[in-house]
């Protein structure tokens, strides 16, 4: 059975292996366990000896816009599971349909983001701002963070963006279809990474009391 | 040479999630949101911070196991994450034996 898929792999077809790729995308996830962790971790000592302070600053942050940008990120990363089974059914349109709803998601959340920044900017909290410099250390600590750290976040927000939509060509020329789509899992698997970061991002800015 | 005779190069991935499910598995993550959100206008103390964990957590399992499909891959994937996250643990753990007991 084994030599017989090994030569219909080399006659007929040009070489693919699926696990590997798949395999590939997980490691590269574990870079950005990584990555994140680090900043996590500088999270993790700095609210532990500035405590109150951390609480004081997140009282600035609008909980409802957290919680709205929360949803809107559960959401999409639901949309983009179902592409999946979508694409193994072999339903091209509402593979497309349910990768486009993402993508619009995504979009969302970055404008929500946006109002987010621009308000917290034109009320003068902004990293080396006159305002925030007067303020106690651990406040200019946990504004740092913020915006380093959801800074981060919506970059790779962007970049999930970025490569979803060009899995939405790749679905549309019939290059990703019933047969091959471990390319979609991939992006998939991204986005749902930048879904897990966000879950934690979430408690740890927005609902401190 | 028909397409089934390909099906090992799909390996495991070719188990097919039910959107139903999915979508379970949503509302689950949107309640636990609820949860999580309702959990922070209460006086825990120094609760708040192992609840919100707690919850963050059972969340990113229900995301790893069914929408990143870890429950129908080969074991090895879970092996992997496991290995992976209990670094990151570790990391931190140590990180907290240096800095709380300075």
């Amino acid at each position: 059975m084994s030599s017989e898929v090994a030569t219909a792999t080399t006659q007929g077809h040009t070489h693919r292996d699926d696990a590997g790729t798949k395999l590939g995308m997980w490691l590269f996830l574990f870079t950005e366990l990584i990555l994140f962790g680090g900043l996590f971790i500088i999270y993790a000592v700095y609210r532990f000896s500035h405590g109150a302070e951390f609480e004081l600053a997140a009282n600035e942050l609008d909980r409802l816009v957290g919680t709205v940008n929360t949803i809107i990120l559960l959401t999409s990363s639901l949309t983009v599971a179902m592409s999946i089974t979508a694409i193994q059914e072999g339903k091209k349109n509402l593979t497309l349909l349910l990768v486009g709803m993402t993508v619009v998601l995504a979009f969302a959340f970055l404008l929500n983001k946006y109002f987010e920044w621009d308000h917290k900017i034109v009320a003068g909290i902004y990293p080396g701002s006159p305002d925030l410099i007067n303020k106690p250390q651990g406040v200019i600590l946990y504004f740092g963070l913020y915006y380093v750290m959801t800074g981060l976040h919506a970059l790779h927000v962007i970049i999930g963006m970025v490569v979803l939509v060009v899995m939405m060509f790749f679905v549309k020329n019939g290059t990703i279809h019933k047969g091959s789509f471990v390319r979609l899992e991939a992006g998939a698997l991204y986005w749902h990474l930048v879904d897990i970061i966000w879950i934690f991002l979430f408690p740890l800015f927005y609902l401190l009391h | 040479m028909d397409q089934h005779e390909h099906s090992q190069e799909h390996g495991e991935g070719t188990h097919i999630v039910s959107y139903a499910r999915y979508i379970m598995i949503w509302i689950g993550l949107v309640m636990l949101t609820g949860t999580t959100v309702a959990l922070s206008g209460m006086d825990l103390g120094r609760w708040i911070i192992l609840t919100a964990l707690t919850i963050a957590s059972i969340k990113t399992t229900l995301v790893l196991s069914i929408f990143m499909h870890l429950k129908f891959e080969d074991k090895m994937y879970r092996y992997f994450v496991l290995i992976a996250g209990s670094t990151f643990l570790i990391f931190i753990s140590l990180t907290f034996f240096d800095y709380a007991f300075r």
